[in-house]
């Protein structure tokens, strides 16, 4: 705000708050097969960087053709003893390994962040507890899995190959390891190219706990890896979660071989604000639903629609809320956007916003301050003027770009807001109750959040439908896609 | 005029102020800041004189210790009507104002004319600022109309003494009520003449009902206070009273203002916390700071 | 002299209408002496186009729909097909080696598969829907809700209750559906159409074709607007046709293969596991505080 009259405030400002702890990164990052670190039979390495910096962290195994072999038949020997095991006691592991991730929280999210570029505010207070929180949950379900599908004797689904993304690295290990072990199903991991740090660290973890050698196996590489994991034939089941397009190969890639699918996709969510929302709220739920994790989230509020008669008010409340979100240095306690996780990513999100400006939307951007020199670096940012055939309101960007639309009925936010491919998640504010949940009723999203945006937890479902993929993770539905079904009568072929 | 707001995702936003890390330097000067916006407060029946001169003396001079520089003054002692006279005369040349609680305090309970008349002694009695009390029954019962009426009349007789509108946000329980009142009251103190930058304040407590003040509540006044300068350009004050009894709570509420309003509300003209434990928990903070050793409570003298 | 029969050629289920086939072409049915006893249409892709689009068109409305009304709809077409047996049993019997017993058997379990789906209408929400206690101030629920179109590719045998069990599977959830029968005993399918036309199902909701299976699959593989496939019977060749296909636009993909004796098994092909592929859970969050 401008100053009209001299008044004595001062201009307080936060100094830097840099997270001081130094965690130890080994040079050399192994591959964890049957309980063992071992060195990579491809003998070939990838280095990883800190994407705030663009310094060299380590390096990492690139577990090739033999490599995931070995790891996919370490998870086959152990998936006998391992499914057979009482379910209280598979229970205890994983409530092990939530202990332990809860014990060593403070390095996991300063690795977390060194690695992908996320604040450490988030990896702190978001990913790390999230993370520890799904172990806690599917542990408790290991023992009563019957209760889940009443009328159904069940078994696990087999060797389970996991692929994650980069923008939830630890997260999403948990994401799908606690459920498939939970079910009693053996896992092998492939963490994402330029984040396996914490999943590693994972592996140190899952051998405190003493887990079974060969129940959990982590591979890490470039998409190569995935593909020879996804493709192998010992696999039962493939968990996919990244874009739309790798999803899609997937799907291709493993037809015919009778493999289990659950794919976790990509989006373009819309987040809808009537006029009657509690306007400061609906700002908040703006911010979090777009810039939470520099919009590196599948489920992004990257549309926003809102209702004509509201638009100058929200656009003015959304600038002036964005002055006060802080971009920098991802280990500073107050840093409230981090880096790009990496290179091609910030030119894909460059592209974007290029893209909107040529299309003919207007762009806006607060943040006046330079950004560092090194790393991969975006203000965050939205556009007015969208039209929704603009490429900015129809493909995923994966930043923090948000494209601002509006409506005038509920019917038309509706019909804009399903004119979509994606259908992952959605935001919904107004104040009137019935409205939200017609609204909810009627949008195409495997999440609605209804007053609130981007909130997670163990026990919600979450999952996309149409192009978003399929399947649900977390939750009592999240056990479904690890479990197999058998009619009690047993004549089910 | 009535603006829903969503009680959940406030606290969510006030609990994120909550997690600034403040440290060092903006420590320092935050925590200085801090001490200068405190209103000194005593309100009890067994007040005395003495007392207040005691409490006079320690606005003035919070601390007997040397620092470099020097800590400033507090911005307010704040008592009952009665001992106002007794306060004007301790602070007589220093820089620390004189509040006085009035409009019969805490309840309000009492004719209007009652109210005015406390006021109008008050005054005479040399109170620089007058914090106010609304009508908590005419609220919840929906007579916004006496309840805005009342504050104009108050405001009429308070001359050039600032005026504090005490919301008594702990018995209007919602954050919505909140929202609803601080608009009323704001525009209430306006009908009844020109606000000049910092002549109005809204405030959450008296004190005497708990909860008082929160991060949530706080955060939906100074929204409102933000909506109403964007309307008219006139800065509203901030008094968020009772319950803030840490240096860390200052700061975080510090942060909130920040972050709400901008660095221009930050001074005593426009910002200031009720509170009377505070004040020895920001000096051990500072003291800490400066000397490096964290001090003995009774390191401090008791107000 | 024997009179002259009028044979009776079948028509398509498309959108509430019975048209012939957009081909032009028919398939002679032969009795099991070898004597051509009627016509079918030989759906062709462009059948299953229209299918598709009268299905998608009927679709906002049907899922619309109380669950309550959706069962009454389905219970009233089990009380159509139980008016009608004798015919079914019939129509069985044209191309199917079976005795009358047998034959009525499958038409009785095909009325009675009706009646289970149409209880589940309104209560699998409640099998495989659920609240979920998440640690902060919100009410989080998760909702089973109709995936769009669904295509229903029936067994070969039994052909009647193959066929009723995969179009009332996705029906009960409000999905609307394109059903493509059995290739080797059509007639069942073929007059389904009628019972769905005679008993208040709105039109689009079901459509039903006649052919071969193997000539549309590539398209039911790659229409966009078809969200999911419940598929019996398939060959190796006809899955990986559906799931190469499918990947394009993510279709939920539902294959079943059991043997005959497990289609007159209610726990097994009509409880709310056979409901379930035919859902999308969308969990709803919403702050709860004054």
């Amino acid at each position: 705000m401008t100053t009209q009259e001299q008044h004595d405030p001062v201009g307080w400002e936060y100094s830097p708050a840099p997270e001081q702890i130094k965690v130890h990164i080994e040079p050399k990052n192994k591959l964890f097969i049957n309980g063992a670190f071992v060195s990579p039979k491809s003998r070939s390495w990838f280095s990883t960087i800190n994407p705030s910096n663009e310094q060299k962290l380590a390096d990492i195994a690139c577990a090739g053709k033999a490599d995931v072999n070995n790891a996919v038949l370490a998870a086959k020997k152990a998936l006998p003893k391992w499914s057979k095991m009482c379910g209280s006691v598979r229970a205890k592991y994983l409530y092990r390994i939530a202990r332990r991730i809860q014990e060593r929280a403070r390095e996991l999210a300063i690795l977390e962040t060194m690695d992908g570029g996320k604040p450490i505010k988030e990896s702190r207070d978001v990913d790390i507890p999230l993370a520890a929180q799904h172990f806690f949950y599917y542990a408790g379900w290991a023992d009563k899995l019957e209760y889940a599908f009443p009328g159904r004797s069940i078994s696990p689904v087999g060797v389970c190959a996991q692929i994650i993304p980069w923008n939830f690295p630890l997260l999403m290990a948990a994401w799908k390891l606690a459920p498939a072990l939970a079910c009693g199903n053996t896992c092998i991991l492939k963490p994402a190219e330029t984040t396996s740090l914490t999943a590693l660290r994972l592996a140190e973890i899952i051998q405190e706990v003493g887990l079974p050698e060969g129940v959990v196996n982590i591979v890490t590489g470039a998409g190569d890896t995935g593909k020879i994991l996804a493709e192998h034939k010992t696999v039962n089941k493939v968990a996919f979660t990244g874009s739309t397009e790798v999803g899609k190969l997937l799907m291709r890639s493993t037809a015919g071989s009778g493999k289990k699918l659950t794919l976790e996709l990509g989006g373009k969510s819309a987040n809808i604000i009537f006029a009657d929302a509690a306007i400061d709220q609906a700002v908040e739920g703006i911010i979090s639903g777009i810039y939470f994790n520099q919009g590196h989230v599948c489920c992004a509020g990257s549309r926003l629609f809102v209702e004509e008669s509201i638009v100058s008010e929200v656009i003015q409340k959304l600038k002036h809320r964005l002055q006060s979100l802080r971009v920098g240095d991802p280990l500073d306690k107050n840093t409230d956007l981090g880096a790009i996780n990496s290179k091609a990513q910030l030119k894909t999100v460059q592209q974007y916003i290029r893209t909107g400006v040529d299309e003919g939307a207007e762009f806006h951007e607060v943040h006046q301050d330079r950004l560092p020199s090194k790393g991969y670096w975006c203000n965050p940012c939205f556009f007015t003027e969208v039209q929704p055939s603009h490429t900015i309101a129809r493909e995923e960007i994966f930043g923090p770009v948000l494209s601002v639309m509006t409506f005038r009925t509920p019917q038309e936010a509706l019909t804009r807001a399903n004119n979509s491919p994606y259908g992952l998640a959605a935001g919904i504010w107004t104040d009137k109750g019935s409205k939200i949940f017609e609204m909810a009723k009627q949008i195409d999203a495997g999440v609605v959040w209804c007053n609130t945006y981007n909130k997670f937890d163990a026990a919600s479902p979450f999952g996309g439908f149409k192009e978003s993929g399929f399947g649900r993770e977390g939750g009592m539905q999240g056990l479904r896609p690890y479990i197999r079904l058998q009619n009690t009568s047993g004549r089910m072929k | 005029m009535r603006i829903p707001v969503d009680t959940v995702m406030v606290q969510q936003r006030a609990d994120s102020f909550a997690r600034r890390s403040i440290k060092t330097e903006s420590k320092q000067q935050g925590l200085r800041l801090a001490l200068s916006m405190i209103d000194l407060t005593t309100l009890e029946g067994k007040d005395s004189p003495e007392k207040v001169r005691s409490l006079c003396a320690k606005a003035i001079n919070p601390w007997e210790g040397t620092i470099d520089p020097p800590l400033p003054s507090v911005a307010a002692v704040c008592v009952y009507p009665s001992l106002v006279r007794v306060a004007k005369h301790s602070l007589q040349g220093s820089s620390v104002a004189v509040a006085s609680v009035a409009t019969g305090f805490p309840s309000g309970q009492y004719p209007i004319d009652v109210r005015l008349n406390d006021v109008e002694e008050a005054v005479r009695a040399g109170a620089d600022e007058i914090d106010m009390v609304i009508n908590r029954g005419a609220f919840l019962s929906g007579d916004f109309g006496e309840v805005s009426d009342e504050i104009s009349r108050v405001r009429g007789v308070c001359g050039t003494a600032h005026l504090k509108i005490i919301l008594e946000t702990g018995e209007l329980e919602t954050l919505e009520n909140i929202r609803i009142a601080s608009e009323l009251s704001i525009r209430a103190a306006a009908n009844a003449g020109p606000i000049k930058d910092g002549e109005v304040f809204i405030k959450t407590s008296t004190g005497k009902i708990s909860p008082a003040a929160t991060m949530p509540v706080t955060l939906v006044m100074l929204e409102v206070i933000r909506d109403y300068y964007e309307e008219t350009g006139i800065r509203i004050g901030m008094k968020p009273a009772g319950g803030i009894k840490t240096a860390k709570q200052a700061l975080h509420y510090l942060v909130m203002v920040k972050e709400t309003l901008g660095n221009d509300w930050l001074t005593k003209s426009l910002f200031r916390f009720g509170a009377s434990s505070l004040t020895n928990d920001v000096l051990r903070q500072l003291v800490r700071q400066h000397t490096g050793r964290y001090a003995a409570t009774y390191d401090f003298s008791e107000a | 002299m024997s009179r002259l029969t009028v044979p009776k050629t079948y028509k398509l289920y498309i959108g509430g209408k019975f048209p012939r086939t957009e081909s032009g072409r028919s398939l002679a049915i032969e009795n099991q002496k070898g004597e051509t006893v009627a016509h079918i249409c030989h759906g062709s892709r462009k059948d299953f186009r229209e299918a598709v689009e009268s299905a998608n068109k009927a679709f906002g409305a049907w899922s619309g729909v109380t669950g309550y009304l959706r069962g009454q709809i389905m219970y009233r077409m089990a009380e159509m097909l139980e008016g009608r047996r004798e015919e079914f049993v019939a129509a069985i019997m044209v191309t199917s080696n079976v005795t009358v017993s047998a034959a009525r058997k499958e038409v009785d379990a095909s009325v009675d598969r009706l009646v289970r789906f149409a209880g589940w209408t309104d209560k699998h929400q409640q099998i495989i829907g659920c609240a979920n206690a998440v640690a902060g101030d919100y009410y989080n629920f998760t909702v089973p809700q109709p995936q769009g179109v669904v295509v229903a590719l029936s067994p070969k045998t039994p052909p009647l209750l193959g066929l009723v069990t995969c179009i009332a599977a996705p029906l009960c959830s409000g999905n609307t559906v394109v059903a493509i029968g059995s290739d080797s005993h059509p007639i069942p399918t073929a007059i389904l159409g009628e019972v769905c036309q005679t008993s208040d199902v709105p039109a689009g909701v079901i459509n039903i074709l006649t052919g071969y299976q193997k000539d549309i699959i590539e398209h039911v593989a790659t229409h966009r607007q078809v969200a999911a496939v419940y598929a019996s019977d398939l060959s190796k060749k006809d899955r990986v046709i559906l799931e190469e296909g499918g990947s394009e636009s993510m279709k939920r993909l539902h294959f079943v293969s059991v043997d005959e004796e497990t289609w007159y098994d209610n726990s097994a092909m009509a409880s709310p596991w056979e409901v379930e592929p035919f859902v999308e859970h969308k969990t709803i969050w919403h702050p709860s505080a004054c």
